[in-house]
């Protein structure tokens, strides 16, 4: 009989689950309001597998282990700690002996995709909810079993207690006595932040030892028996189609063969280094297209709307009061133009997939941050049920918003098709710079009005193309208009950590200075003369307070730059001090970032994520730009595309605003949005230059 | 050809130029050692040859041969951490953990040579490997860390 609570998942359905699983006791999270939203383009659940409304599931085995199965991927920024540690705190055990199983599309429950900074804010919770239930009913199980009443019963380092009797039983003990599945609705009772034991404190990575031993096996550390490497013929430019293809030496090489399949072309070989000899062999022609070059980027952007308008651009756009009457007011107007260039996430473990056919069934292990996503791209490439496909992601070698797509995958599911072996495919650093896709470029336009009074008068803001991320102005105005244009773009584009809350601050927080600036008001009196919202303000001080903003004066050739702003539940505010020499070499001296997240769930995870998306904003804001000309990627190689190095690295002080009456939001993403203003801005009172586009070095290079 | 790998012999049957990266990593079941260039610019792939630190990706198998490479996972003895990989694990040093083989193993030979560096030795020493999760200044604390906790240990081994 179905079980009305789930719809579409039936009793006996639960039950193969837990039998699966070994008996004890296994909890569903229930998401009813979900499921539309949980929808995966079309992708229909089959009978056989559990329906898309169930968040997560959490399983206590007879011997007592507690594994939580959930859909995220651990890509570095250390969820598979924080999640242990909000399931621990339900339990009342310790954060190391709780299991994650993640980002198994067999095993565990349907997930849009590890992003938008949603684990934290979305999946803790979830958790939360199914593990307090399993205590409940864990409590339950004692108290029928010693008759006890329920209120005399402890849970604690993973055992229940009565402190009367001194009985006590694990919770093995107790699952293996209930044996049973349970549904759990998604208002189920969660421990609020004031009484966490577990989360809300300090935790080591629970994995680090595996890494720093060598052992965790990555995506691309995969192995299966008799597996094959691959590698793949890749055009000269982008949109070239083949016109011939002679693969004739492969013969010649000891164990490979060529793989051919319309356009896609390929090889299987021994080793990774057969392989690629192999690929390298092969002779092809091409018919390439001409195409623009990074020179011509921004004026195509500009030139080249795009016709229909996206839900993006209807995000983006906003419009309040009169722009025109706003500027009559000002007794300053300026006008200004800032440009990001497009800019690649380069994790340092490239796209990598390893395929198994077992007959029609195809299992990839591959780092993603959308393994459904990804299954369901193999199916529909490869014509195969999506219940025959598996992807599994192994604890993944970064990402940064650059994996969600599963083009690596798909590649070596054909080429182990093919073989009729297990196949290995690891991009090199080239493919991964030139076939991922990149953040997209983007131009920004500001128009804006102050009055006597250093007050936002107007303010008139244009993004062609970078995207709708943190474009809205958390500062008062009255007059103002903020839209999002999307257009047509050269090179493929797509998410990346922060998405265009990066071009958006840099461009929103670099016009505050320079409206500062223009009214002679000091630029953190300024923004907060303008600034009403309280969890912004709260950061900004903070971060001021620390840095000593206003205590003293930059020493020559120094200059001092601050920024703050909000996206995706997050506040952040940052303080930079920079160096430059006469001929303009710039050093990042010291950086203070304030930062705010709700409820902090481990400090120390919390401000290495904050220090790395600081350095990581330092390479997009002083270096890092992908060059382009004629669908070719100039620089696809780690010596011509520079990253953040340790010699780049400044002083960093992170000053964490915890707020234990919020909920928690991610953190993954928003601290990467002040460090790029915040040293222009710095530029601007160290020499007075104004530096309006990212990557800012080239710029003081040629002034 | 003959290596020795974490104090074991190998016989490879590989054509001489095979980089020893692809050696360790296709042949020896040695995944530790990572790609992430191919061009020693990331340090991804670091291992110790005769105790210095080398990027495996550019150095050719037959390089090596007759020489004791150290990869990561011959650094622990007996199951004991070596200090800097402790360190590596209380100072937070990591995000993804990618680099994090390649990062300790530079550190180690640093520490072999210099025992005492100073922050802007173990910057210039690290220089050539990339953290793209951008833990450096943690990396930084956990060689200072290894570094005065091997002292302690030889200090300490001297009374003994």
């Amino acid at each position: 009989m179905p079980d009305a609570s789930v719809p579409g998942i039936s009793h006996f359905a639960r039950r193969a689950f837990l039998k699966t699983m070994g008996g004890g006791m296994l909890i569903l999270l229930s998401l009813p309001d979900a499921v539309p939203a949980q929808e995966s383009g079309g992708h229909h659940a089959s009978s056989d597998q559990l329906p898309q409304n169930i968040g997560a599931w959490l399983h206590i085995s007879p011997e007592g282990s507690v594994t939580v199965f959930t859909g995220k991927a651990e890509v570095g920024q250390n969820i598979r700690t924080s999640l242990a540690q909000a399931v621990a705190d339900e339990l009342r055990c310790e954060p190391s002996s709780i299991q994650l199983v993640m980002a198994d599309t067999a095993l565990t429950p349907f997930d849009m995709g590890t992003f938008g900074s949603r684990t934290t804010p979305t999946m803790a919770p979830q958790l939360r909810k199914a593990a307090s239930s399993a205590r409940e009913l864990l409590i339950d199980a004692a108290s029928r079993k010693w008759s006890v009443d329920r209120k005399d019963l402890r849970v604690a380092a993973g055992r229940v207690t009565d402190a009367a009797s001194g009985r006590s039983a694990g919770f093995g003990e107790l699952a293996r006595s209930i044996d049973l599945v349970s549904t759990v609705v998604n208002d189920a009772h969660a421990t609020p932040a004031t009484e966490w034991q577990a989360a809300g404190k300090t935790w080591p990575k629970l994995n680090a030892r595996e890494i720093v031993i060598g052992k965790h096996q990555y995506p691309s550390d995969i192995q299966r028996s008799g597996m094959l490497y691959g590698a793949v013929l890749r055009p000269p430019s982008f949109d070239a189609s083949l016109t011939s293809v002679d693969g004739s030496t492969i013969a010649r090489l000891k164990g490979a063969s060529l793989v051919r399949d319309k356009d896609f072309v390929g090889v299987t070989a021994p080793d990774q280094h057969a392989a690629r000899t192999a690929v390298a062999s092969i002779q092809a022609e091409w018919r390439q297209k001409p195409q623009i070059s990074d020179a011509e980027l921004f004026s195509y952007l500009k030139q080249n709307p795009e016709e229909e308008e996206r839900e993006s651009r209807r995000r983006g756009t906003s419009q309040e009061g009169s722009i025109q009457a706003g500027l009559s007011a000002a007794h300053k107007k300026l006008q200004s133009t800032y440009t990001v260039s497009y800019i690649a996430h380069v994790p340092l473990e490239p796209r990598a997939a390893v395929a198994e056919w077992m007959g029609s069934k195809l299992t990839v292990w591959t780092g993603t941050q959308c393994p459904f996503g990804v299954r369901s791209d193999l199916a529909e490439a490869l014509g195969v049920p999506e219940d025959d496909v598996r992807v599994i992601v192994p604890d993944t070698g970064s990402a940064y918003g650059g994996k969600h797509s599963g083009e690596c995958a798909i590649e070596a599911a054909r080429l182990a098709k093919a073989a009729g072996k297990p196949v290995k495919l690891v991009w090199t650093r080239e493919e991964e710079f030139t076939w991922a896709y990149f953040r997209p470029a983007g131009i920004i336009e500001i128009v804006s009005g102050v009055d006597n009074d250093g007050l936002l008068t107007a303010w008139e803001f244009h993004n062609y193309n970078s995207g709708p991320s943190g474009i809205e102005t958390p500062y008062e105005v009255a007059n103002r208009s903020i839209h999002f244009h999307s257009t047509k773009y050269p090179l493929k584009q797509g998410s990346y950590r922060g998405l265009a809350a990066t071009a958006n601050h840099f461009a929103r927080e670099s016009h505050m200075d320079e409206l500062a600036a223009a009214a002679a008001v000091d630029p953190l009196e300024f923004r907060l003369k303008n600034l009403k919202h309280p969890r912004t303000r709260a950061v900004l001080e903070a971060a001021a307070e620390r840095f000593g903003w206003g205590k003293t004066k930059p020493q020559p050739g120094h200059g001092y730059g601050l920024a703050c702003g909000t996206e995706k539940g997050g506040y952040v505010a940052c303080c930079a001090e920079i160096s430059m020499t006469p001929d303009r070499k710039l050093r990042v001296e010291r950086v203070v970032e304030a930062f705010e997240c709700g409820a902090i769930v481990n400090p120390e995870q919390l401000k290495n994520q904050i220090e790395g998306a600081v350095v990581m904003g330092l390479g997009g804001a002083l270096f890092e730009a992908v060059q382009f000309a004629n669908g070719r990627i100039l620089n696809p190689k780690l010596s011509q595309y520079r990253v953040p190095r340790f010699n780049d690295v400044p002083n960093i002080e992170v000053v964490l605003v915890d707020r234990k009456d919020l909920p928690s939001a991610g953190a993954g993403e928003t601290p990467i949005v002040g460090i790029a203003p915040a040293v222009g801005n710095a530029i601007f009172q160290a020499s007075g230059i104004r530096v309006r586009s990212m990557p800012m070095l080239p710029v003081l290079e040629h002034v | 050809m003959d290596l020795v790998v974490n104090g074991k012999r190998h016989r490879v049957n590989v054509e001489p130029d095979v980089a020893l990266l692809y050696v360790l990593r296709d042949h020896l079941d040695l995944t530790g050692a990572k790609y992430g260039c191919g061009e020693g610019q990331c340090g991804a792939c670091t291992v110790l040859v005769d105790g210095i630190a080398t990027r495996s990706c550019v150095t050719p198998a037959s390089a090596v041969s007759g020489k004791q490479v150290l990869t990561i996972e011959g650094l622990a003895d007996a199951g004991r951490l070596h200090p800097v990989q402790e360190s590596f694990i209380a100072c937070d040093a990591m995000q993804c953990g990618y680099c994090t083989p390649g990062m300790i193993l530079s550190s180690v030979a640093l520490l072999r040579k210099t025992p005492s560096p100073s922050d802007g030795e173990i910057k210039q020493a690290l220089e050539g490997n990339i953290c793209r999760c951008g833990t450096y200044n943690r990396i930084v604390s956990a060689v200072r860390q290894a570094s005065q906790s091997m002292k302690t240990a030889s200090r300490e081994g001297d009374h003994a």
